[in-house]
């Protein structure tokens, strides 16, 4: 069991064509604490399963440190990390029976072998594979082969964290549930740092505590998935969390405000200031569609928009609105009106976010404070 | 629910019936009609029933032919089946240095047999080839054309020469189909390199390994050109397998009626093994 840390950790497969490095990770800093439920979420290819195979010790990072309780390991194989990974398609000796697949990573520690009988049944147990236990294990089912896999990783008492890559990609949807639920079970009963690699929202905010959403090589936002859905710190948390994702809009600075189209978005005076103190053009306002207030008639403050498209999902009406040039959606509650043709909405200001470069203004300031006194540090 | 019978569709299997018919049942046909006769000339055959079976059965030239033949095949099977794996094994996963192994481990397998013969025949000659130079320069009494134990292990040599690429050729393949998150797994299971070979590798290798060692035993069961070039199957009989010594006798002595019927008890010996291989095989991968 131990606290996972990033020291300025990047990752590169090598040069481009161009010449320059391409970053697989860029640099980052990070803790996974002892004992918690985490996903990293993020799309194909923005460097989750990378960074996972740095930590269990399959990939050696270009640079920076992984550190295990304080102890770097860098240069400690997979063998000696005490981690466990579950990958995306079940992997399982064929010609080995249940029983075996269990046993053998307890055998290749040699363990005394009444003590891997006893852990191998406990397993078989929680993972309800006391039924196949003697079958020859590649004539199980894909779910089976998947428990087995999982199984291999918790036999071990030295175990400090289980990876999963991804691990219900094959498995059927009544089954993923029911695994997922397993998997939960797992790690309150054991208590270890798990770390679940996956593309979908809902698994990441099923399974996990906190998640860390990965975009481009880096985490661009670490929190509960409660925090994700109501304070997206990027642009990309704010359209990847969420279904249908966050509305964004390119607005211009203006008097008290930002505006677009013509359109003038009043702003509070705090965002206001930090808004003057940054230059740059890349400004966006975003609302999530839950937020979004929605009338059939005029109200003071809302603005007029054209209803495109009104999808009903059953629970929740989703709507298609055009608003000038942008086009936007809303997401309403069954019992809500239903505006036709034309619609009034406004932004409630607490739920409206401005981002800067694409993250969120306050954390964008802080990064460029933080930058001026490293350098005011340096400086002395 | 009423079927339809529409019994039109055998003659769908018609051509497949023609092409075994003329590949294989017709010419074997000719082969029985041979021996169960006894054929003087043209107009003068007689049926003889399984006289000619029982003759063969009996002939002790052919039963110590038919040991030496099982020997030989296993011992052949036993050294280049391990060896096919170990070469496949050591050879370079990618790169250039993988093509360059690749086509240096597949150049034997590209050489006639009568040519590997010869090349052998000259190679392990005292006098001029340079491997039976180089035994009797380090003092070892090698001659191939009058020791029965040279001359063995010559002939077995040279099949292994001759034929491990096969088997290496085919576990590579059999290596490179292996997914790599398998050795990630088992790194991460603390897998020994023996752990790794003996519950990834190897049961990996299996179906590639069955068709090698069916592949080898066949081939080496009717091997006839190599130790025909090399000893002629001497000295004695000490290197004389079974299809040189149904020659003999179909084309030498002109004793067609015992040829045939030995053939196809050859023919029967071949299947046999090969079906007793493949289904043991079969068994043990199934559940108990």
């Amino acid at each position: 069991m131990s606290e996972i840390r990033l020291k300025s950790l990047a990752h590169s497969y090598g040069t481009s064509s161009s010449g320059h490095i391409d970053y697989a990770l860029r640099e980052m800093n990070h803790v996974w604490e002892q004992g918690g439920a985490y996903a990293l979420l993020g799309p194909s290819g923005c460097g989750k399963s990378t960074l996972l195979n740095i930590i269990s010790g399959l990939l050696t990072p270009s640079s920076g440190e992984v550190l295990f309780d304080g102890k770097v390991v860098n240069h400690l194989s997979p063998q000696d990390r005490n981690i466990a990974q579950v990958f995306q398609f079940p992997v399982i000796y064929d010609s080995m029976t249940v029983f075996d697949n269990l046993a053998f990573p307890l055998r290749n520690m040699k363990i005394a072998e009444p003590k891997v009988i006893s852990k191998v049944h406990e397993i078989a147990n929680i993972l309800e594979l006391h039924p196949v236990l003697k079958k020859k294990a590649h004539n199980l089912t894909v779910d089976e082969k998947q428990k087995v896999s999982m199984g291999r990783g918790l036999v071990r008492d030295d175990v400090s964290a289980i990876l999963f890559d991804e691990p219900l990609t094959v498995i059927d949807p009544q089954l993923k549930w029911k695994l997922r639920r397993k998997l939960k079970q797992i790690h309150e009963q054991f208590k270890l740092t798990m770390i679940y690699v996956t593309h979908d929202q809902l698994e990441a905010s099923t399974f996990a505590d906190k998640i860390a959403v990965m975009y481009g090589g880096k985490i661009v936002q670490f929190g509960t998935p409660r925090e994700l859905f109501e304070n997206p710190k990027h642009t990309f948390v704010g359209y990847f969390i969420g279904s249908p994702g966050m509305n964004l809009i390119e607005v211009t600075p203006c008097e008290n405000g930002v505006e677009f189209d013509g359109i003038k978005v009043p702003l509070e005076a705090s965002h206001n200031n930090l808004l003057a103190e940054l230059s740059t053009k890349n400004v966006k306002i975003g609302i999530r569609p839950e937020f979004i207030h929605v009338w059939d008639k005029p109200v003071a403050d809302a603005f007029e928009c054209q209803v495109l498209h009104i999808e009903d999902l059953g629970t929740y009406k989703i709507l298609t609105l055009k608003l000038a040039s942008q086009t936007l959606k809303a997401r309403l509650s069954e019992d809500h009106i239903l505006p036709e043709k034309v619609a009034f909405i406004s932004f409630p200001e607490q739920w409206l976010k401005l981002y800067v470069d694409e993250y969120l203004v306050e954390e964008r300031l802080e990064e460029i404070t933080a930058g001026e006194n490293m350098a005011e540090e340096n400086d002395v | 629910m009423n079927k339809v019978e529409n019994n039109k569709a055998w003659w769908l299997v018609l051509p497949v019936f023609i092409l075994v018919a003329f590949s294989a049942v017709i010419p074997l046909m000719t082969v029985v009609n041979y021996s169960v006769q006894d054929i003087f000339d043209q107009n003068n055959a007689y049926f003889v029933g399984v006289e000619w079976y029982r003759e063969i059965l009996l002939n002790t030239r052919l039963q110590e032919s038919l040991l030496r033949q099982f020997i030989y095949s296993f011992t052949v099977l036993a050294i280049e089946i391990p060896l096919g794996i170990a070469i496949a094994l050591m050879m370079p996963k990618k790169g250039i240095m993988a093509s360059f192994s690749l086509i240096v481990v597949a150049i034997p397998l590209l050489i006639p047999g009568n040519v590997v013969g010869t090349i052998w025949k000259i190679f392990g000659r005292a006098d001029i080839g340079l491997f039976g130079w180089l035994l009797n320069y380090l003092g070892m009494d090698y001659n191939y054309a009058a020791n029965p134990i040279d001359a063995w292990a010559t002939v077995v040599l040279m099949d292994v020469w001759h034929w491990t690429p096969l088997v290496a050729l085919l576990c590579y393949s059999g290596l490179r189909a292996i997914p790599e998150v398998f050795y990630q797994a088992a790194a991460i299971d603390r897998a020994s390199k023996w752990a790794v070979f003996r519950f990834i590798q190897l049961p990996r290798l299996r179906n590639v390994l069955v068709i090698g060692t069916l592949l080898r035993f066949m081939d080496s069961f009717m091997i006839y050109s190599e130790p025909f070039v090399l000893t002629g199957g001497g000295p004695g009989n000490s290197t004389t397998f079974l299809s040189q010594t149904l020659t003999k006798m179909a084309i030498g002595q002109f004793d067609l009626g015992p040829a045939a019927a030995f053939s196809l008890v050859y023919f029967l010996i071949v299947l046999l093994v090969s079906w007793l291989f493949f289904t043991t095989i079969n068994e043990m991968a199934k559940d108990k």
